[in-house]
């Protein structure tokens, strides 16, 4: 492992640590980049150390006794980190705690704003700089910057606790983790950045580590995992990717997971993780199993209904019984609010109208799709879809 | 830590919990030792407004400073170690319910 590397795997735990100590996000913060710093200086000369979690631990307490010694305004912490150095750590596999988990729930606690909680777990346990955040979710620097201040502001003023919730209230509380997670995916995957979502799975898999019995922390990593798995051939719809391209250990890992994900149950991301797997194993895009995915759409329907959920079944159902079939299904969600703007409606509504003939139509409705897109990778790909129509 | 739980009921709202509720909760808080101080308000149209200007004028107004839909009934005041234990109390206030909402707000400390 090169020093970058070591520096992305420590950073969140050694944070983490740091937080549940002084129960001080920017103190901790402080003191991270300080161990970081020092680390820069001296492992160049003296080499990596073996244990270079421990070996920035250590630094960073030494930091915060120099740091509290000089800074009257905490001072008072002091005494605190005395208590807490003298008492011995517990026992872990690695002989380092690692207190990720309450850094999990703390970014995204429900108390936060919900569109701040991905930017959080970003921040703080994926070890990304501001303006990298910044970039991940397309704002300008400066507006991040204030809504992580913001956020910081209210964990420490309102006393947002570090804690792993107790077990009554994880069904509770693990979903707005999951969700904060997914929505670092789904950025990462609308703008096409596979290192972010890389860097959500890298996330999922730290969870998975921390909670493994949790069957939907399972589900998310196999759905990020059968998702990402096709990367390199997405800039083609489902249909027509070339299905060499996809990663076949990523299905493998991901198809694994998602048989743990439903033993004994089954939450939303289990079975959207499910279908995925089903994609993935399928030969070509006719002979896919869309009696079992309509059956899964089913499921999915009662336990996390939406109107993207109605729109992705109708297509499976349009696989299934034929296109008319599926149309009369696409034409009762027609009234749907969130579909109204919603490019893929369209498009899927244009691709039924034109395997039944009515070409005409399907143009109108591609036309549509394509005002309505929000990128231009997408309006391509409907563009090339609508040119193949009128040749 | 000191939390503020401002009980608002909405103007229209149905009222299904009682006066007994309301006792259980706080004997729950004083029994837990949480609770520091906690009145419920008069009726809104016993409200006064007063403002004082630059040049010392008293102006005084029927009613509260700003008309809105959701109304302060009451607070409570309670010392808990954090936000957790604050938004625990708060969804267990009768007022958290029937449309009601409880805004909690720390109680802010400053360092002399």
């Amino acid at each position: 492992m090169n020093v970058e590397q070591v520096f992305r795997e420590e950073r969140g735990r050694l944070l983490a640590t740091l937080v549940k100590r002084f129960g001080d996000l920017d103190l901790a913060e402080e003191l991270t980049s300080d161990a970081i710093e020092a680390a820069l200086r001296h492992w160049p000369v003296d080499g990596v150390p073996d244990r270079p979690g421990a070996w920035l631990l250590t630094t960073a307490r030494r930091k915060a006794v120099d740091r509290l010694r000089r800074d009257r305004v905490h001072a008072a912490r002091l005494a605190v980190l005395q208590v807490e150095v003298d008492r011995a750590d517990p026992p872990v596999a690695d002989g380092l705690p690692d207190e990720r988990l309450e850094l999990f729930f703390t970014c995204a606690h429900p108390a936060l704003p919900e569109e701040d909680r991905g930017a959080l777990t970003l921040r703080f346990l994926a070890g990304f700089t501001t303006p990298e955040v910044a970039r991940a979710y397309l704002v300008p620097v400066t507006t991040m910057q204030q809504r992580i201040v913001r956020a910081k502001k209210k964990i420490s003023q309102a006393r947002i606790p570090f804690r792993v919730p107790d077990p009554h209230e994880l069904p509770e509380r693990l979903p707005g983790v999951l969700q904060a997670v997914y929505s670092i995916f789904t950025e990462g995957y609308a703008a096409q950045r596979a290192d972010l979502a890389g860097e959500a799975i890298r996330l999922a898999r730290i969870l998975h580590g921390l909670l493994p019995a949790e069957r939907e922390v399972t589900g998310l990593l196999a759905l990020m995992l059968l998702v990402h798995a096709r990367r390199d051939a997405r800039h083609d719809l489902l249909e027509d990717q070339d299905r060499t391209l996809w990663d076949r250990d990523m299905v493998d890992e991901g198809t694994a997971l998602v048989e743990r994900a439903l033993t004994g149950g089954y939450g939303p991301y289990g079975v959207q993780a499910a279908i995925n797997a089903l994609h993935d194993e399928a030969p070509d895009f006719e002979n896919t199993d869309w009696p079992q995915i309509v059956a899964l759409y089913d499921v999915l329907t009662k336990l996390a209904p939406s109107p993207v959920v109605a729109l992705n079944r109708a297509a499976a159902v349009a696989m299934r019984d034929g296109a008319a079939a599926g149309l009369a299904l696409l034409d009762e969600l027609a009234g749907e609010p969130k579909l109204r703007d919603y490019h893929p409606f369209r498009a899927a509504r244009a691709d039924l109208l034109h395997r039944l003939g009515r070409d005409d139509e399907a143009v109108s409705a591609y036309r549509e799709a394509i005002e309505l897109a929000g990128t231009e990778s997408e309006r391509e790909l409907l563009r090339l879809r609508l040119a193949a129509l009128l040749r | 830590m000191k939390y503020m739980l401002m009980i608002y009921a909405a103007a229209d709202q149905q009222v299904n919990c009682t006066v007994e509720d309301w006792m259980a909760y706080e004997k729950e808080m004083r029994d837990a030792g949480v609770l520091v101080s906690g009145h419920s308000l008069a009726d809104l149209v016993t409200a006064t407004t007063v403002q004082v200007g630059p040049d010392g004028k008293r102006t005084v107004t029927d009613g509260p400073f700003a008309e809105t839909r959701e109304v302060l009934g009451g607070y409570d005041v309670i010392d808990v170690p954090d936000l957790d234990a604050a938004l625990e109390w708060a969804a267990k206030c009768p007022g958290s319910r029937d449309g009601g909402a409880v805004v909690v707000r720390p109680i802010a400390e400053f360092d002399f």
